[in-house]
């Protein structure tokens, strides 16, 4: 089991995580913690595991050694209907945004409020077209996600993902596929839906442009050594990590500054 | 016509040369695709020490690609390119910047025979395995079904209605019909040669409501309705569509298993009604047609088609319904996340269905055998 006890502070711990398929592992040793209101980044080279990295810390994928805590309680030792508990406090976003497909928009965000809410239906149909309001997609209520475009699809994404006020979002991959004004709205989105909603946000990306905009807190996987390179805020880490494949990364590969340890 | 060209006037050629223990490449002429190059000296010094590409004139990627091939049977840790004209040395230095992974180069190699067979077994076996755990998931959303503590959307389960019932008769009509008529018409060949020719009536009726209803309604359904679950549910898992529904707290098996299960098992007995008709239909037709009125052949049929045979098909239509949407909505949850996955996933669903309901099938003409039915 792990090695340390969970920082009670911490929205999420995360001690001595191995991740694997079968025999092969993808990374081992994670272990960091994500505060209240951060804008966790969990970033790293292609196929490197960040996004199974996700999926562990939503239950998705069990870990092979280590734990995931959610204010300091075991999510991983959870059992089914603890699990629930914990799942129904935060919202996921995924890669392609995976609305369900043979429902609407509206019918998307819907759907979580009627299974675990006592909320009539009238209620339900205002709160679905708040939340789309809230991404910009007023109006779009009746439309299909094959209707609409990649980006509107991500956004659809987020406000479903936002549908039960969840304490906390995780979104996978927001930017990718989309241009860089639209990248730069959603980041815009998130910095707002915190500040205002006051979420904490994890999110797996590698868009440098981004990672700088909005994270305070990131972990660095690194393919190399197959476990954690750095955590921290990136805007430190980009020139103060000892770890010089974390500098590389956060420099786009141009010679990193030596590590001048504060 | 354009053919090759076989000769240049300026050959591509890769000399090899080996003064006082180094060894030397001279590479030279114009590197083609086609153009055999002619190799010269000791190739089998390993990676030359220098090159000399002085009179080297054009090259494709044939020229890096030997180049490649010799390096990778050398096996050198940090190889030489001195000498080499920039061009070239781009292109080189682009391909060994990133040196060959050797856990990817395992994957390639062909595994042994018996590997193989191991391979195999346990993939069945966990296959299996993960067939009876899909089963127990089912058996446990029912309970919760019953229990009144899951629920799915009645809209999904009358989409499934639709889809698999009223969307069906027209082609269960086309094929029972057809079916019917094809009966009557072979019982007629035999049995008008002992001018027994009112009996296809009793040929017909049998084989239908035992038989041949039930089986082309399956046959039919597990084509059309069983791969459409598969590639429904399997493309849902491709888009992460379940991934979504677990992590919003929805158990995939009560919102995508139970309501096409359950509008397939209400769907397959009226459909086996309806194709029993109908077919019984087409061979009054062809019986009409060798002289047998409608009347006779109806009030001839009834003499043995009672209640208790017609029930047979009904009764074996709910276990067909059942292998059917399992077989779909378990290829379809186990999908991989590819396009291609997804039609392997709706492939195996049909082979499977099939297979278990010719299995099924027999067991049941076995049943009914000792049962004396």
């Amino acid at each position: 089991m792990s090695d340390e006890a969970p920082d009670p502070e911490a929205k999420i711990s995360v001690r001595g995580l191995t991740m694997a398929f079968g025999s092969f592992v993808v990374m081992r040793d994670l272990s960091f913690d994500v505060r209240e209101k951060d804008i966790f980044v969990i970033m790293g080279g292609s196929g490197c595991g960040k996004s199974t990295l996700l999926r562990h810390m939503i239950g998705l994928k069990e870990p092979k050694h280590g734990e995931v805590f959610y204010n300091g309680e075991s999510f991983t030792a959870a059992g089914s209907a603890e699990r629930m508990a914990f799942i129904r406090r935060f919202g996921v976003m995924y890669q392609s945004g995976a609305l369900w497909s043979s429902m609407t928009l509206a019918e998307n965000i819907a759907m979580p409020l009627e299974e675990h809410t006592d909320l009539k239906p009238k209620e339900i149909l205002d709160l679905a077209r708040y939340k789309l309001a809230l991404v910009g997609l007023s109006g779009y209520e009746d439309y299909y996600p094959d209707q609409v475009s990649g980006g509107m699809n991500k956004r659809a994404g987020i406000a479903r993902a936002l549908a039960l006020d969840p304490e906390v979002l995780f979104l996978d991959e927001p930017g990718a596929g989309l241009d860089p004004l639209s990248t730069q709205r959603l980041d815009e989105l998130i910095l707002r839906l915190r500040d205002s909603l006051g979420s904490t946000f994890v999110i797996v990306t590698h868009e440098l442009a981004s990672i700088f905009a909005i994270a305070n807190n990131s972990v660095f996987l690194d393919t190399e050594t197959r476990t954690q390179g750095a955590t921290g805020d990136p805007k430190l880490l980009r020139n103060r990590s000892e770890n010089e494949t974390v500098r590389l990364f956060l420099n786009r590969g141009e010679t990193p500054p030596p590590a001048n340890t504060p | 016509m354009t053919s090759r060209p076989t000769e240049t006037a300026n050959p591509p050629l890769a000399a090899w040369k080996e003064e006082s223990g180094k060894t030397a490449l001279e590479l030279s002429g114009d590197w083609k695709l086609g153009v055999m190059p002619k190799i010269t000296g000791g190739e089998g010094a390993g990676w030359p020490n220098s090159f000399d590409t002085e009179r080297l004139n054009t090259f494709d990627s044939t020229l890096p690609a030997y180049l490649l091939r010799k390096l990778r049977e050398t096996d050198v840790e940090s190889p030489s390119l001195n000498g080499l004209r920039d061009d070239l040395r781009g292109l080189m230095e682009l391909a060994l910047k990133v040196p060959e992974r050797d856990d990817a180069k395992a994957q390639d190699k062909e595994p042994h025979a018996i590997t193989k067979l191991g391979l195999r077994s346990s993939k069945a076996w966990l296959s299996l395995m993960a067939f009876l755990e899909f089963t127990g998931d089912t058996v446990l959303s029912i309970f919760r079904f019953l229990t009144g503590r899951c629920g799915f959307r009645a809209r999904d389960f009358w989409l499934s209605v639709q889809e698999c019932g009223v969307g069906a008769l027209p082609i269960v009509a086309l094929i029972s019909f057809l079916i019917g008529m094809i009966l009557a018409f072979v019982g007629n060949v035999q049995l008008a040669s002992f001018g027994a020719s009112l009996y296809i009536a009793d040929l017909v009726g049998i084989a239908m409501v035992r038989e041949m209803g039930v089986m082309m309604t399956a046959i039919i359904m597990s084509g059309r309705t069983g791969a459409a679950f598969a590639a429904h549910i399997g493309s849902m898992n491709a888009n992460q569509e379940i991934d979504a529904l677990k992590t919003f707290g929805f158990n995939p098996f009560d919102f995508l298993v139970l309501p096409r299960l359950f509008a397939l098992v209400l769907m397959m007995p009226i459909l086996t009604i309806y194709s029993n008709v109908i077919g019984i239909l087409g061979g009054m037709l062809v019986g009409a047609g060798v002289g047998i009125p409608p009347q006779l052949f109806l009030t001839e049929m009834l003499t043995i088609v009672d209640l208790t045979q017609g029930s047979l098909g009904v009764i074996k239509s709910v276990f067909f319904g059942v292998a059917i949407a399992m077989a779909g909505c378990f290829h379809g949850m186990r999908s991989g996340s590819s396009s291609a996955a997804v039609g392997e996933a709706t492939t195996r669903a049909v082979v499977a269905s099939i297979t278990a309901i010719i299995v099924l099938d027999s067991a049941f003409a076995i049943i009914f055998t000792i049962l004396d039915i």
